[in-house]
Order: C-alpha cells, then structure tokens, then sequence
C-alpha cells in the first residue's frame, strides 16, 4: 500500500502535477515541480521512470520535529547516489519539507536539515556535492492541506528531483 | 477588503470610564482605562466624499484606550467652541470631545478644521485644519485620530501608519499594504508562488521579503515609493530566508544555507558582501536587531531544542533568552527594547508570549492554536500577529499588556506573515 503510494507520489511529481487532496472549492496549490520542459535523460527504459525500478521512488518521509533518515530509505538513497556517481553530468535538487505546526521560518530551517541529510546520504554513496542542490521549501508547499496528523505525515517529507524535472 | 473586529472590552472597564468621567483629563502615558470620547459629525461633513468623523471614531475605539460616545439626538452639530452645550456632554459622562467643521474650496480640494475639547475643563485641548484632495479623507482621518491619540494619551498614535501582510486565495500570493485598520490594502507583489517572512525598512520605503517564484527561498527587497521591480538581495545556494534589516536600514541579517546548515549572516542593505556571522552548526534563524543595532535576538536548536538567544550583532558568544518549555521560537523586540514578543509551544499549542527582558516576567497574551509571526506596532502598544479560525488564516492585534484584541480577515482567503511598518515624517 506505502510503496504503491509511494510510486503514485513519485511518478506524479516527474510529470509536474503532484497530486494532492484538496477541499472542495480550493483551487490545488501549485505543485513543487514545474512541467518537465527538456529532460536530459533518455525516456526509452528510463530507470527514473520506471515503476519498477527502485529509482521512481524519490521521496523520504520524517517524524514530527525530526530530520533523521529511517533506515527504510537508505536502500532507496543507495541506488540514486549510484545512480548519480555514474551518471556525473546529472543533476538533482533535494526539497525538504515540513508539516504546518510551528514557526514558518523555522520549518525553511528544519526542511533545509532535511533536505541536507538527503544531499549528506546521497554523497556518501558516490555523488558528488555539486551534483545536488538542498533547498527547503519549509511548510509552504504542502502536498495535503488538511489539518490532521494523516496529512502532516505526509507533508514532512524530502523529495529527490532529477535535472528537467524542476 | 472586508474587515472584521472583534472587541473584548471588558464592562469592568467601561464602569472605570464612566466613575472618573467627571475628572480632568490627564495625560498619563499608559494608563488601562478608557477614556471617554464624544466625536461629533463636523459641520458640513457631507460635503465630503465619505465620513471622516466615522473613520477617527472607529480609530479610537479600535485602539483599546478611548470609549467613544453616542453623539446622537444632537439637534444642531456645533462648529465652534462657543456652540459647545458643556453642560449636556457632562451629562453624557464626556471627558473629551471633537467637533469640527468641513467645507469644499473653490478649487475642488476639501478644508477640514477640528478642535479636541476637554468637557470639564470647558476648554480647548487642541486644533488643526488641513487641506485635502477627495483620496486623502482616509488618510486625514488617521492624522486627527493620532492628533487626539497623542494629545490624551501622552503616546505618539499608530493609525497613520502601514502594516503589509500576504494574502493567499488558491494558488495566488498577494503581498499587500494596508493602512493601520486593514482598509485601503494595496497589492505590491503577486506570485503564484508563496511569499512569506516579510520586514519593512526601518524608514518605510522598501520591503525585505523571501519569494519562492524560482523553487526555493530567495531573499528580494523591494521599493514601495518607485514601480520597479523587486531586486533579489540573496539567490544562494540552498535557501535564502528569514530577513532583519539593521535599525540604521543599511544591512539586513538574513539567513543562508550556501555554506551548509542555515546560519545568520550579515549582508549590505544591497545583498553585497555578506559575511557570516554564527558557526553553530545547528539551525539559527530568524535574526532580530535590538533597536539600538548592538545585538541580535535569534532562534537557535543549538541546546536540544529550538530556543531563543541573544548575540552581539557583529558577532560572538550567544546568551540564551528563553528557558521554559522546548519550543520558543519568532523573537521580536518592542521598539523600546525592554519587552521580547516570542511564540512558544504550550501543550501543542502555539501561543504569543512577551517577556519583560529586565524582569525575565513572562506572560501568555493569546490562547490559540496556531499563533504565528508576531510584529509590533511602532509605539510597541500592540502586537499583530497571525492565528487561524475555522482553519482560515486571519490577522489578530492583541496590546501588549494582553487587555484588548482584535481581529482583521479576508474573505474567502488566508491571511498571515503581518509586518507593521514604522512611524513615517510628518
């Protein structure tokens, strides 16, 4: 069930439309990736793209005031940072997250430790520094918008986003 | 923009009023009664566009210190003094009361000429007359009111002034200006993208703000006075957030993740020469200058949990501020310096709490859910901060002695991230 929803939210930021649970008469929020414009990587057999394939899956999910990765997703991390060690003329930007309680300013700070674990990770398993961008989106991007710990689980999340799809 | 205020006066002090509404009225500088007013509709009045005396009553009330009277049943308004029934208004328990007169010159502008009146004393408080053009009636107005503020409080009056705040309706961003009671908003940004953590400059020109139009936080400053765009100060790598400007205008702390976790640095009012300034290592942010620029209040997880802590503003040892609870957050200082308005995490709840910075005292003001981004008014009397109702953001004002609240929403829309902007010439 988490890993078909994971796949869902994975393959829905690569087409630039996130999905996310509105209330009736709001207008969606706009998502975190723009429409993919040029994408450097090839779409025939594309191992992003693929469902199958462990690197569709782009996003790490944290406990409330937290920024520690579960161990759930480092085999996740593994295979991107393989995945950008080979491919060096690749990149990504990391997006943290955070769900809506606390200060705003704080939570660009605490998505931004997010996002900078993310980056740590992934150069830890051979990419390089340059390669990846960690940035914080803090709790002004939220995927789901209701007020409820269901939604804010969600929202505290780091995404992995490829060159072209953002 | 519609407005909604919400008064919680309490009858205690509306009895206060009326027991020493017999006495002189005397300037005590912060005393908590209300003082009782009688603003009567000037002569001629209707020959303006729209009702001026309305707009000072409405200031007055809205500020927590005055109890403004009923003024109806009067059968002819007076124009001068010498037309003033002393002895019905002291009946009526007036301490105070404004009478005036407003009259269409030749020249298609307005003359409005008014005299604050002390009902015991029978005597006149003070006067003034301006010339307006038609768009200028609202912004007369906020004069009289901080004219008569002034004069029996003893404290300058704040309804001259601006608060910005961002409005968010779908997926559209407004950054606006508003006057002081939220009418007459103005929109000066407007992204599909959020906009957050805004800061005037300390003279009211410019508007320090963080944009996510290009995917991630980035630092703009833009002019209020000239159309042009806004200018990024700081497009780092990472995030560029959490601006502060200097009380001299001519830097802004801010904060940066280019050199890795998200620290303060001080940079050119321009976003040249930035230069680092904490090496924790841990998250500090959300800088904020004392108002005599010789420290910096900021919020740092350097202990465990995010507190707030005070440094000298050049750099060097933090000194930790706030002890109780594990989540104190969003330090402002009251233009004073001697009060700190912070947010603190209370049972899950987000709360708007001041401390007396000689005394350590502090105090809870507001008992919602969700308070956020607390900002002071210039005279440092109230403190506008965001909070939710029916899960819809709006604005609150609270004074800062924890008195009086009020509310300003917009329909159908979130309202947060309010900035009161300071006192202007004149």
């Amino acid at each position: 069930m988490k890993k078909a929803l994971l796949t869902a939210l994975a393959l829905a930021l690569l087409y630039g439309c996130a999905s996310q649970p509105v209330e009736p008469g709001v207008a969606p929020t706009p998502s975190p990736a723009s429409p993919v414009t040029a994408s450097p990587v090839q779409l025939q057999g594309n191992p992003l793209k693929d469902p199958n394939n462990v690197l569709s899956k782009r996003s790490v999910f944290y406990d409330y005031d937290k920024s520690d990765i579960k161990d759930e997703y480092r085999p996740m991390l593994q295979a991107h940072g393989k995945y950008l060690a080979e491919h060096r003329g690749t990149k990504m930007l990391v997006q943290g997250n955070c769900d809506e309680r606390g200060s705003r300013e704080y939570n660009i700070a605490l998505g931004q430790r997010r996002a900078e674990g993310v980056k740590r990770m992934l150069v830890l398993m051979g990419a390089t520094g340059s390669q990846v961008e960690a940035v914080s989106l803090g709790e002004e991007k939220p995927r789901c918008t209701e007020h409820n710990e269901g939604c804010w689980s969600q929202n505290r999340r780091g995404d992995m986003l490829y060159g072209g799809e953002y | 923009m519609k407005r909604t205020a919400t008064f919680f006066a309490a009858s205690v002090v509306f009895l206060a009023g009326a027991a020493r509404a017999q006495l002189t009225i005397e300037i005590t500088g912060g005393g908590a009664n209300q003082i009782p007013i009688a603003v009567l509709p000037f002569a001629g009045e209707s020959a303006l566009p729209q009702s001026i005396t309305e707009i000072v009553e409405q200031d007055l009330s809205r500020s927590g210190r005055f109890r403004s009277l009923f003024v109806g049943g009067i059968t002819q308004v007076p124009a001068e003094i010498s037309q003033v029934d002393f002895a019905e208004w002291r009946s009526r328990l007036a301490d105070a009361m404004v009478i005036g007169q407003a009259q269409r010159l030749p020249d298609g502008k307005f003359e409005v000429r008014f005299r604050l009146l002390d009902v015991p004393k029978q005597s006149q408080i003070g006067s003034s007359v301006y010339t307006l053009p038609a768009g200028q009636i609202r912004l007369t107005a906020h004069k009289i009111a901080d004219f008569i503020y002034e004069k029996l409080t003893g404290e300058r009056g704040v309804f001259g002034t601006k608060i910005a705040y961002v409005v968010k309706q779908g997926s559209r961003f407004e950054l606006r200006v508003a006057d002081a009671d939220g009418q007459n908003a103005q929109p000066m940004v407007i992204s599909s993208e959020p906009i957050m953590s805004l800061a005037w400059s300390p003279d009211g020109t410019r508007m320090a703000y963080v944009s996510f139009q290009n995917k991630k936080p980035i630092l703009f400053v833009q002019s209020l006075s000239a159309s042009k765009q806004p200018a990024p100060v700081a497009s780092y790598r990472g995030s560029n957030s959490a601006p502060a400007w200097s009380p001299d205008g001519k830097e802004l702390a801010a904060v940066l993740t280019k050199d890795g976790s998200s620290q303060i640095y001080l940079m050119n009012a321009d976003g040249t020469n930035p230069r680092r300034i904490t090496f924790s290592g841990f998250i500090d942010t959300e800088p904020f200058f004392t108002p005599d620029g010789r420290f910096i209040y900021f919020t740092s997880d350097r202990g465990g949990s995010p507190q707030i802590y005070r440094m000298p503003a050049t750099g060097g040892e933090p000194v930790r501020v706030t002890f109780e609870g594990d989540y104190n957050v969003s330090p402002r200082l009251s233009p004073d310096g001697k009060t700190l308005a912070y947010i603190s995490r209370i049972s899950g709840r987000f709360q708007l709490m001041v401390m007396d910075l000689e005394s350590k005292q502090v105090q809870i003001l507001t008992d919602g859910q969700r308070d956020e981004s607390p900002t002071f008014a210039p005279s440092g009397r109230m403190i506008l901060y965001a909070t939710d109702v029916d899960n819809r953001g709006v604005l609150a004002a609270v004074s800062s002695d924890g008195r009086f609240k009020q509310r300003l929403s917009v329909q159908a829309a979130d309202v947060r991230e309010p900035s009161w902007g300071p006192f202007l010439g004149n």
